[in-house]
């Protein structure tokens, strides 16, 4: 069986489509980011706190709140969780309490009063806490500044790790398509609202590993067509490359996509968000590659040969030895 | 070419071997148990509690220095000069004022003697000195303070039977430390036995007071450095009480030798406390010069507990009465006995994990791995055919010594670190993807299946090694600045990725020689 036995599409020819297309989803996510929702983080990175409670049977929201709000408790969020499991397991409610202060002292309060207040006022059910999260505001800043570090510092060390086995404009071109990728999956949450979570974090990591590894396989292509026919034109060249990797492209990212839908569709409430992520992230990573870091190259070298003297060729630096 | 096969087969089953025992260990009670006990879960997963905690170690800095403004007090006292912290916020400063001028050679030899060799010592105009903790003694004291306070919390958490907790110094932010308390889903005992300084002290009483007002009405200079003001109650739910006492203890934290609860002679939970033989005979030639005059004072956590006169000379043994209930009085003498923490803490994030919920995850995640894992193992077999089987081989394999090394290192699954596998899983099946494609395309061009084996892993090695190599640089930098939850996905994804490259290009190459070396030579036909 095979697809795609001898693919001819002209992938740089639609470059202004991909460019549109990431456009209004960058856009968009920016928006969002900016005017809309924001960056919407859980407790992990923004500090508070969060009880999850399992009720007997289907607990009433509204039961809840005023359960709550008898016991002055305010501003409180709640949030029904339905797991796909049902039954027991469906019947949970997070409750999230925003940071009472800026200080990391008053610490614990919140769960006891919630207990408390629940126990007092919520009589539909029988109830208990099977997780809480507190995370004070410097736990907090700290988690997030480490998040950014981390991930920053990995992107150099591709970039720097590329540059030395192909050239530099191919690691500029992976890390932007990589980092085009994060935008628009974290554009995703924000579209959506959805909370980003350090396991949230966990994903996109995971998406920047997958998406760098499917560019390099199609530079990788290209390096090598480069070496066998130096005098074809470079959009042909990388126009062949890609539909030689084409069912490979096709075959990996389908399995891998197929993975993490079955993640998404029966992973459950607590991998939700991680398994969302990754979703999103497997299909912009893949298409990324095609549309994203490939025609870089291509503007690159258009850019170089119009900056050149007339009449000087200038060739795609063919990127360094291929060692066998 | 044989000979060759079979030494690398042997070597693929070496490892099968090393790494299914390292899975399951000697499999005794089951292979289930087995693997529970060799693969260590998170507490996201199993269910736990997850403590962050920070020690105000610039506290330690504090109680040093102020015991050196004591010692430089008595030493200084012929001169005529006095030492005394001025401000607060900056405890690593002692100032020194006062001295005739005939007596400043006397006063500088006593600053730069060998017992304040920590400091610096600089002259601030006509007859004053200046005394500033070096950098380096400093932070030898912090971090005496934090390695101390990690040995007391372990201690009393070991007290308290929590199996396998994990006690460490954390690496996000300075001074912090990382409890996990597997299977303590309600911490809320533990948090506050952790949190308790339990600072144990007996000092002299100057005063006392019924409010702060008169407190201040009484020392209308504020209250002198060599003494301090501290809040208490006057017995059960009395009014509070303010108590002017002298700032160095005369029995404090390491002279404690033992504590026990017990009860007073009307059935009330009391504690009684037993002193080292050094600090008996300090607090002996105390209480016995101060006989029915003097009064003391025990402060706990810089609270006044109680305060009694000095009936008779005391040697090692007192007591601390004061409305505890039983619970309290069993805590804090545990509390004693493991010593007292050498700075106050408070904790930066708190997660508690039931085991219903980690269960929960854990069942939902692995069905949900195992039924993707079978949709891709199902499409590489009609996919690739023979081959197929290949590469499920390889991929299976894979997973196998992932668990395996988890097994042998002791490391941690937790939830980002199956982030990690899923990417593992991702690029083994496109390791296996790349090299079968490879070789459909050298078919194509004529090769014969032996050459074109040949030629497929030679061109795909070079991406496979790319690839591999750009996503454990970007691992290894993650292991490196990251720390929980980063780390666990850093590792496995290292791991995995190692392994991948053994079982997609290793294994999988053997198995296409092997069934090559069954085909007459020159053959064109190739199951992919």
């Amino acid at each position: 069986m095979e697809l795609f036995r001898s693919a001819n599409i002209d992938w740089l020819g639609k470059k202004w489509y991909f460019l549109g297309f990431s456009l209004i989803f960058s856009v968009a996510g920016l928006c969002s980011i900016f005017f809309w929702h924001g960056i919407p983080t859980g407790v992990d990175f923004k500090g508070g706190t969060d009880i999850t409670v399992q009720f007997d049977s289907a607990p009433h929201e509204d039961a809840i709140r005023r359960a709550l709000s008898d016991d002055h408790i305010k501003d409180a969020t709640i949030e029904r969780i339905s797991d796909v499991g049902g039954g027991m397991v469906g019947n949970k409610v997070i409750i999230s309490l925003p940071l009472s202060s800026a200080q990391d002292t008053a610490h614990d309060e919140g769960r006891s009063e919630v207990e408390q207040a629940l126990g007092a006022g919520y009589h539909d059910s029988g109830f208990h806490v099977v997780a809480v999260d507190i995370v004070g505001p410097t736990a907090g800043k700290q988690l997030t500044h480490e998040a950014e570090l981390a991930t920053l510092y990995s992107l150099l060390g591709m970039l720097i790790y590329l540059w030395f086995r192909f050239e530099l404009i191919y690691g500029v071109a992976a890390v932007v398509a990589v980092f085009h990728d994060t935008l628009i999956t974290i554009g995703f949450f924000s579209l959506t609202n959805q909370e980003i979570t350090l396991t949230v974090v966990a994903a996109i990591l995971t998406l920047v590993g997958y998406s760098m590894n499917d560019t390099i396989v199609v530079f990788d292509r290209i390096r090598e067509n480069l070496a066998l026919s130096r005098r074809d034109k470079l959009p042909d060249l990388v126009n062949r490359s890609i539909n030689q990797t084409l069912s490979r492209t096709v075959m990996s990212s389908g399995l891998t996509f197929l993975t993490v839908l079955c993640l998404f569709i029966f992973g459950g409430e607590v991998l939700r968000g991680f398994s969302f992520a990754l979703v999103v992230g497997i299909t912009i990573g893949t298409y990324s590659s095609i549309a994203v870091a490939a025609p870089m190259l291509v503007a690159y070298q258009e850019w170089r040969a119009s900056k050149a003297p007339a009449g000087k060729r200038v060739a795609l630096p063919a990127a360094k030895g291929v060692r066998r | 070419m044989g000979r060759n096969l079979a030494s690398r087969t042997g070597a693929i089953v070496a490892v099968l071997v090393i790494f299914i025992y390292g899975i399951f260990g000697i499999p005794y009670g089951g292979l289930k148990a087995s693997l529970e006990r060799r693969i260590n879960l998170g507490l996201d997963l199993k269910g736990g509690t997850h403590l962050v905690l920070q020690v105000h170690v610039i506290e330690a800095v504090n109680s040093d220095t102020d015991r050196d403004v004591q010692s430089l007090n008595t030493a200084l006292a012929a001169t005529g000069a006095s030492a005394a912290k001025l401000d607060p916020t900056n405890p690593e400063v002692i100032t020194i004022s006062g001295g005739s001028a005939g007596q400043q050679s006397a006063i500088h030899d006593i600053l730069t003697g060998t017992e304040y060799a920590g400091y610096d010592v600089t002259s601030t105009g006509v007859s004053g000195y200046k005394m500033t903790m070096r950098p380096t003694e400093a932070a030898a004291i912090e971090e005496r303070a934090l390695d101390t306070s990690i040995d007391t919390i372990r201690q009393r958490v070991n007290t308290l039977g929590v199996s396998e907790p994990q006690i460490e110094k954390y690496g996000l932010g300075d001074n912090e430390i990382l409890v996990q308390l597997p299977g303590v889903s309600d911490p809320g005992r533990v948090e506050s036995i952790i949190q308790s300084t339990a600072k144990l002290e007996i000092h002299a009483v100057v005063a006392s007071y019924g409010s702060m007002a008169e407190a201040q009405q009484a020392n209308p200079a504020g209250i002198p450095p060599e003494d301090e003001l501290l809040p208490g109650n006057n017995g059960e739910g009395g009014p509070d009480q303010y108590y002017l006492l002298k700032r160095l203890a005369i029995v404090s934290g390491t002279d404690f030798r033992d504590a026990q609860p017990s009860t007073d002679e009307n059935g009330r939970p009391d504690i009684t406390f037993d002193l080292t033989t050094e600090a008996g005979d300090r607090f002996y030639k105390y209480t016995d010069a101060n006989k029915g005059t003097g009064q003391m004072a025990i402060v706990l956590d810089n609270q006044v507990r109680e305060v009694a006169g000095i009936e008779g000379a005391i040697r090692d043994q007192g007591r601390i009465t004061g409305g505890f209930t039983e619970q309290q009085a069993e805590d804090l003498s545990l509390m004693l006995r493991t010593g007292s923490l050498p700075a106050s803490i408070s904790y930066l994030e708190t997660r508690t994990v039931g085991p219903t919920l980690g269960a929960a995850s854990i069942h939902e995640g692995v069905m949900a791995s195992i039924a993707g894992l079978v949709v891709v193992l199902i499409c590489m077999l009609i996919y690739y055919k023979g081959a197929g089987i290949n590469a499920n081989l390889a991929l299976l394999l894979n997973l196998l010594i992932l668990l395996g090394f988890m097994g042998f290192s002791g490391a941690t699954l937790t939830l980002p670190g199956i982030a990690g596998v899923i990417l593992t899983i991702g690029m083994g099946v496109d390791s296996n993807v790349l090299i079968f494609e490879r070789i459909r395309e050298e078919l194509k061009l004529g090769k014969t299946a032996a050459a074109a084996v040949q030629d497929g892993f030679g061109h795909a090695w070079t991406t496979i090694f790319d690839t591999h190599v750009t996503t454990i640089v970007s691992a290894a930098i993650l292991f490196l600045f990251g720390s929980g939850p980063v780390k666990g996905f850093a590792v496995t994804l290292t791991i995995g990725l190692m392994a991948n490259i053994f079982t997609a290009v290793f294994v999988s190459r053997t198995i296409f020689d092997f069934l090559l070396t069954k085909k007459p030579r020159g053959t064109m036909e190739l199951s992919i």
